[in-house]
């Protein structure tokens, strides 16, 4: 036991022994024999569980898209047309739309989140602004969606539509644009959060040598803390990517529901998201299922994909060695 | 030239500072605009007969929204029902287990699980429940809320039981009680102000949710008539009036817009008071 548990001499992390397992103990034997027996096999079933209720998710989106699979193939992810009486199915728009509205969304965010998370983890790390600020991020991380969507609606659009008018274009007001600044506004807490961790955990040595040549603080901040903060700044923008691309119900409200390739960023549009959210519940045919179950696995696939590259990123800093604050 | 280069460094430097400011500012504007939407719509709505109402039909005043309310209390208890021991007892055996593929399959899976789209869990519900049962029901409408609750639960769960000390195991060890007793009578007890913590705020996550809830514990999103189904609930009846065209839904979803916001962070807010009163500390 000891030996996989070496002493820890990284004071970052004091509690790395209390997280060792039970020692192991000798069977059990006598009045307890059943209970410990059932014990550990409830737990490995429960461990279990979770590996099979994960599989189970994806083998029943493969089997329940595999007509969508088997009848338009490649075609399905670059056909345009979505039309359920022809029973002709192509989720281009929808992977436009999605990908317009995610990266859109990334790029308003990024300026605001950054400036949060340099605010907290390295301007003001401590005192009343900085806790109230934190405090306002974590509110707005806990806004339900739905209710984004709602304010969106009869907030954003209105604002959006006057914008159109301006720049002399169909003033719509739903559509990807105002579609990608709610998103925007939902995901900042998610990268600023994991953004302001590793700011802070940019080693102050490190900052004082630079600081020791004369580096003004701002350049401290560039040369120095960005860089070596930068694989955890990018794993928070994966985080955000991926809450973007699954966000269903403030984008379903204000996207404005079009199953077309949009002409442009004001345009309406549709993502995975909304559209299975929009027709789901319509979907009488079994090809007109399974094509919006294939959708279902696309996202699937896609969050997946990028939920653990992030979370690879972050793990990676978590390894003793990557620095911590003296 | 080498002064004016100084000069515009250190105004630069300021400069900077004030930008990153006014964002970080600018981004919490949001949150001020939302809340004073919320508070001047819905707060007109608000009075007793809100609470005990059924929604009422568009042209008559003084809808309530207790069906959605009844629901929504439903919806999670069930979910909690269903959540609680697996997630615990998967979060126990993370905390337990020694680092190998099957512990580190299990964890990926949660942290995959935590980042799915809602609406895909809603489509896993659909075709789980709703399906082989053949109606839309609160059930199925729980089972999707409890696999949201999951990763949540599992994650607090294995954090606080990390943080308990290994002394104290070995002590109930060495004073012969079997394993599982030290896990259930120390270990759990120990860490229980983190769980209860981590069951608070997978309470908010889902009490707020909607996308998994479409299709499984209302029909169709779009059908404003289904207003007396058992099982409605707060988010469901914001989105269903939100996208009405009618003043009088958009006053009733701004109400129970109002309702859930508050009901959400006084679930946060609970959850911070007891991780700080009860910290999980030795």
């Amino acid at each position: 036991m000891q030996a996989h548990n070496p002493p820890n001499s990284q004071p970052a992390v004091p509690e790395a022994r209390a997280g060792d397992p039970t020692p192991s103990v000798r069977p059990v034997r006598g009045r307890f024999a059943r209970g410990e027996a059932t014990f550990r096999w409830a737990l490995l079933v429960g461990a279990i569980a979770m590996l099979l209720l994960l599989a189970g998710i994806f083998v029943t989106l493969l089997i329940g898209s595999r007509l969508s699979l088997s009848k338009f193939g490649f075609r399905f992810l670059a056909g345009t047309e979505w039309d359920p009486i022809s029973q002709e199915f192509g989720a281009l728009p929808f992977l436009v739309g999605t990908l317009l509205t995610s990266f859109m969304a990334i790029a308003i965010s990024i300026p605001f989140s950054m400036a949060i998370a340099l605010s907290l983890g390295e301007y003001f790390r401590r005192g009343w602004l900085s806790s109230v600020l934190r405090s306002m991020i974590e509110l707005l991380a806990g806004i339900p969606s739905v209710i984004y969507g709602f304010w969106a609606l009869f907030f954003l659009v209105p604002l959006v539509r006057s914008l159109e008018m301006q720049l002399d274009i169909p003033p719509y007001g739903v559509g990807i644009f105002t579609a990608s600044l709610i998103l925007a506004i939902m995901v900042v807490p998610y990268s600023a959060s994991v953004a302001r961790e590793v700011i802070a955990m940019v080693p102050s040595s490190l900052k004082e040598a630079a600081y020791s040549l004369g580096a003004t603080r701002f350049e401290v901040i560039r040369q120095v803390v960005i860089p070596y903060a930068r694989s955890g700044i990018i794993a928070g923008i994966l985080l955000s990517l991926g809450r973007a691309l699954g966000e269903t119900m403030a984008v379903t409200m204000v996207i404005g529901n079009r199953n077309a390739l949009p002409d442009g960023i004001f345009s309406p549009g549709n993502t995975m998201a909304s559209i299975i959210a929009n027709e789901f519940t319509e979907a009488t045919d079994e090809i007109y299922l399974s094509a919006l179950l294939e959708i279902g696995l696309v996202l699937f696939v896609v969050s997946t994909i990028i939920n653990v590259t992030g979370k690879i990123v972050i793990q990676r800093l978590d390894r003793p060695g990557s620095g911590s604050p003296k | 030239m080498k002064a004016s280069r100084t000069a515009f460094r250190k105004v630069w430097d300021k400069a900077f500072v004030s930008i990153v400011l006014l964002l970080s500012i600018l981004s919490i504007v949001p949150l001020f605009l939302i809340f004073f939407h919320i508070f001047k719509e819905g707060f007109s709505s608000i009075t007793p007969g809100f609470f005990v109402n059924l929604p009422k039909p568009v042209g008559e005043p003084g809808g309530g929204i207790a069906n959605a309310l009844v629901g929504s209390g439903l919806l999670v208890l069930v979910a909690c029902i269903l959540a609680l021991p697996v997630g615990i007892a998967v979060g126990v055996f993370l905390a337990e287990a020694r680092t190998n593929l099957f512990s580190t399959s299990v964890r990926l899976s949660m942290e995959v699980l935590q980042g799915m789209p809602s609406i895909v869990i809603g489509i896993i519900a659909y075709l789980w429940v709703v399906k082989p049962m053949g109606t839309f029901s609160a059930l199925s409408g729980s089972v999707a809320l409890a696999i949201m609750m999951l990763p949540v639960i599992v994650r607090t769960t294995e954090e606080t039981l990390r943080l308990v000390p290994r002394s104290l195991k070995e002590v109930s060890l060495a004073l012969g009680a079997p394993y599982y007793l030290t896990v259930l009578r120390v270990v759990l007890p120990a860490g229980i102000s983190g769980i209860v913590t981590g069951i608070l705020i997978s309470v908010a996550r889902i009490a707020g949710e909607t996308a998994p809830l479409l299709f499984t514990a209302f029909g169709n999103p779009f059908m404003n008539t289904n207003l007396l189904k058992p099982v409605n609930s707060l988010p469901l009846i914001i989105f269903n009036y939100a996208i009405s065209p009618y003043d009088d839904w958009h006053a009733l979803a701004w109400g129970a817009s109002f309702v859930l916001i508050v009901l959400v962070l006084a679930l946060n807010l609970l959850s911070k008071v007891i991780s700080h009163r009860f910290r999980v500390e030795f």
